[in-house]
């Protein structure tokens, strides 16, 4: 045992690292299991008022964020392919694309929401006051579930801005992608979660 | 012994191809849903969104995200968790419906 | 340090890293450093918790205001429960005890994130420090009970937001915690141990570590959702806007239900390890004991609804969670007999650390009878909201957890600080403990049962006598505390230096020097036989360390 060194000689553990990734996406499923759990309590007890709030809401811009996402799954899965066969110029490709996906995503999600305040239907909003309360709860966890998923969206895109900086100066390459297959699990967890959101917000009517 | 573990799996990697498939599906999927939502189906929308939801994740999460081909213990791990979440659920249900 | 035969080991406290000097601590990556640096910070808040906790019965001592008025009562209870479940119980034997010895356990060199593991105590010190600063921010200190239940904690004007966030960070703090310990259970285990050769208390901290994944993000979104409310009032807990503050309590409990599991398995853990050592024999039902802490992270993750039952929700539900609570408490009965068991002609060796586990016994199985007259909803609605439930958990955290915390650090101390402590002392301050803690806490039970409601400052004249014989026990009981820590710390600094193996066990940290070295062994560990097998202690402990 090498007693001058400076660290711990940590050996390479992938299967450790993807581990602890796995065990941490689980307590990102878990944070937005409660806010399912709600989503559910209230769809029961407001059933009507929920297909009517629905209405409201942009099923194009919807089922286009959704496309997007699960385009944005795939160029991710294609980066890593491609890393591991070697060619880093296409890995990159894919990479990029990805995050610019994820920014069109955000876009779209930025005119989504603007449409919303400028209709006044938003919590406090003049709009919103006049309508049921199952819809004022429709918006609230419309807002809720959106919002924290858009900031995981975000927090997404530094990771992999992150992960293709690491590309680029070779830190992940043929034979240490670990990172990037990391990066990569994150990035499906976003698209899980709006598998979900987008039938129980727009596909409701 | 690490190192074969991660070669073993590469090996198993779907290609370009399989994974192209798989978008495909997961596209055609969302037109379904998106198609059906527009009838009138009653008390059963909620049940068939959320079908195509599960099998638009059972992809995702087994080819994307790799589970099909890792270490079988990343399933079991992921089993539980989703069993914890369904139990939850459930437990939940029991107050809000009997209310 | 080893016997005068061998070259005395370097030990990590003599390492030296990148850095030096205090930064070489709080920048340290060393499993060893940052498990010291938990014990410290935890001890500190844990002393603040008691202080409050002092203050609390100084009040209680008469009816009326006696030092304090309602407002500050209700903040120094809020603050008492938030410093002593956040920052004391729950991180509390896993962070300390579970990140120094964790990793020794198994034989291997460290956890495996240890970087992530640092970044877990800073969590812990920012989540502390955001705490202590919402003290003093605008509204004044939160006085919503740790609980923070809505619609209160909603509308009140105190400082909500960021004790809620400093929670936040701490839940994340606890959530690494338990990534780190699982994954380094699964990936980092010595050549020869097998799970069913791993120490109980590794057991326990990995079941610990499922619970703290499952359970921990439930409350960190409830703690965002009430940040929410107070900035957007976006109404999912507001009546008047169509919420349902009972889903607040749901959702709430869904954690806070489990997080106790997460305070008391490593305490049982604790416990699996001494018993053994001062019976001098295997441990009754190793598997038993094993699955049983999985059971009970499992099952524990079902009973949430137990603290609700008077809260309006279903029948259908109240019955449903009565029923699994009764379930819980099943394994843990396994464990209390499976350890009486093994202590039944076993050869007692009487220490401070089994004085304490004796105690344990006596009070968590106090604290455990009664969790079975608080789980069933009949005798629930008479005792919710009173002292009877104040006792209870008193029982089972500080009786149960806090005790056993107290064992660990007496256990440990040769292994941690190379010196030993005084076992006249400290066998004498278990005593006191006990004493002031029946005194103070049994009485509760009794207050509750006669209808003293908790959480209020004042009272009806019938409960004068009670509360004045408890608030004595409060003093004894703290008088127990300073003996404690008196011997403890004059110790550090004059005890007599600790042999490797001081009291002759099997399981690995007793196979390097006192304290260990850097990378916790000069030798590559092999395991041949279980950590309980007293019968092969001379094949399998090599001499220096006998």
């Amino acid at each position: 045992m090498n007693t001058n060194s400076q660290n711990i000689a940590h050996h390479r553990d992938d299967f450790g690292s993807k581990m602890g990734m796995w065990l941490f996406l689980f307590t990102e499923l878990i944070l937005f299991g409660g806010l399912f759990i709600m989503y559910m309590v209230y769809r029961v007890e407001y059933t009507e008022q929920f297909h009517l709030a629905a209405k409201e809401l942009n099923l194009a811009l919807g089922t286009i964020n959704t496309l997007i996402l699960l385009t944005s799954s795939l160029t991710m899965v294609l980066s890593i392919v491609a890393i591991g066969r070697g060619s880093k110029k296409v890995s990159i490709i894919y990479l990029i694309a990805t995050i610019l996906l994820a920014l069109g995503f955000m876009v779209i999600k930025a005119f989504e929401w603007g449409a919303k305040f400028s209709h006044g239907l938003y919590p406090g909003g003049a709009e919103l006051a006049n309508l049921s309360n199952g819809e004022v709860i429709f918006f609230g966890m419309y807002f809720v579930m959106t919002g924290l998923h858009a900031l995981h969206v975000l927090i997404g895109v530094v990771i992999l801005s992150f992960m293709l900086v690491f590309l680029l100066r070779d830190k992940i390459n043929k034979d240490n992608f670990i990172k990037l297959e990391a990066g990569g699990l994150y990035w499906h967890l976003v698209d899980l979660i709006w598998i979900y959101l987008f039938p129980l917000f727009y596909l409701l009517h | 012994m690490e190192e074969n573990l991660v070669h073993q799996e590469h090996k198993n990697t779907p290609g370009y191809g399989y994974n192209i498939l798989i978008w495909l599906t997961l596209i055609s999927l969302t037109c379904v849903s998106v198609a059906v939502a527009g009838l009138d189906l009653g008390a059963y929308i909620l049940l068939t969104a959320l079908v195509i939801a599960t099998i638009k994740s059972t992809l995702v999460i087994n080819i994307f995200m790799h589970i099909k081909f890792d270490d079988p213990i990343f399933k079991l791990f992921f089993s539980l968790i989703i069993f914890t979440l369904f139990v939850f659920f459930v437990l939940t249900a029991f107050d809000i419906l009997y209310r | 340090m080893s016997n005068s035969n061998s070259i005395p080991i370097k030990s990590f406290y003599e390492y030296e890293g990148k850095h030096k000097g205090i930064l070489g601590w709080i920048l340290s990556t060393d499993h060893k450093r940052i498990g010291l640096l938990y014990l410290w910070s935890m001890v500190g808040f844990f002393l603040v918790g008691v202080f409050l906790g002092f203050l609390m019965r100084l009040e209680m001592l008469s009816m009326g205001p006696t030092i304090m008025g309602p407002q500050t009562y209700n903040a120094i209870f809020t603050l008492h429960g938030i410093i002593m479940i956040f920052l004391f119980i729950v991180p509390g034997i896993p962070a300390a005890f579970g990140n120094f010895l964790l990793p020794i356990m198994i034989g291997a060199e460290d956890v495996q994130f240890p970087r992530l593991n640092l970044l877990s105590w800073w969590l812990y010190v920012t989540g502390g420090l955001f705490a202590i600063v919402s003290l003093f921010l605008s509204g004044g200190p939160i006085d919503t009970g740790w609980t923070f239940y809505v619609p209160y904690s909603i509308r009140t004007s105190t400082q909500v937001i960021l004790p809620l966030l400093a929670a936040f960070i701490l839940g994340f703090s606890s959530i690494l915690t338990g990534i780190n310990f699982i994954t380094t259970v699964h990936r980092m285990r010595a050549k020869g141990m097998t799970f069913f050769k791993l120490p109980l208390f590794v057991w326990a901290l990995y079941a610990t570590g499922w619970i703290q994944i499952i359970g921990t993000p439930v409350i960190g979104i409830t703690i965002l959702l009430v940040i929410i409310e107070r900035v957007f009032s976006v109404g999912l807990f507001d009546p008047a806007l169509g919420g349902d503050p009972i889903l607040f309590q749901h959702l709430f409990w869904i954690y806070s239900h489990p997080a106790v599991y997460i305070m008391i398995l490593p305490a049982m853990g604790v416990v699996s390890e001494i018993i053994p050592t001062f019976a001098r024999k295997h441990i009754f039902g190793y598997k038993a004991i094993a699955f049983s802490s999985l059971a009970i992270a499992f099952i524990g993750t079902l009973v949430w609804g137990h603290h609700m039952f008077t809260s309006g929700m279903s029948d259908t539900a109240r019955w449903v969670y009565s029923f699994l609570t009764y379930i819980v408490a099943l394994p843990s009965a396994v464990k209390v007999f499976n350890w009486v068991a093994t202590m039944y002609k076993g050869s007692i060796r009487m220490s401070a650390p089994f004085a304490f586990v004796m105690a344990f016994i006596v009070l968590f199985s106090i604290g455990g009878l009664t969790g079975l007259i608080l789980g069933s909803v009949a005798t629930n609605v008479h005792v919710h909201d009173t002292y009877f439930v104040v006792a209870h958990f008193h029982f089972v955290m500080f009786g149960g957890t806090g005790f056993i915390f107290f064992a660990a650090m007496h256990y440990w101390f040769a292994k941690m600080f190379g010196k030993m402590y005084n076992e006249k002392i400290a066998m004498t301050a278990v005593g006191i403990l006990t004493v002031g803690f029946l005194m103070l806490y049994f009485t509760m039970f009794i207050l509750g049962y006669e209808g003293m409601p908790r959480r209020y400052y004042d009272y009806l004249p019938q409960f004068q006598f009670l509360h004045i014989f408890a608030t004595v026990g409060s003093w004894v009981l703290i008088s127990g505390l300073l003996l404690m820590f008196g011997n403890l710390l004059y110790s550090l600094k004059k005890g007599a230096p600790a042999k490797a193996n001081p009291w002759n066990g099997m399981t690995l940290e007793w196979m390097t020097s006192s304290p260990p070295p850097f990378e916790n062994f000069n030798y590559h560990p092999e395991i041949k036989y279980g950590p309980y097998e007293y019968e092969h202690y001379d094949e399998a402990v090599k001499d220096e360390y006998k």
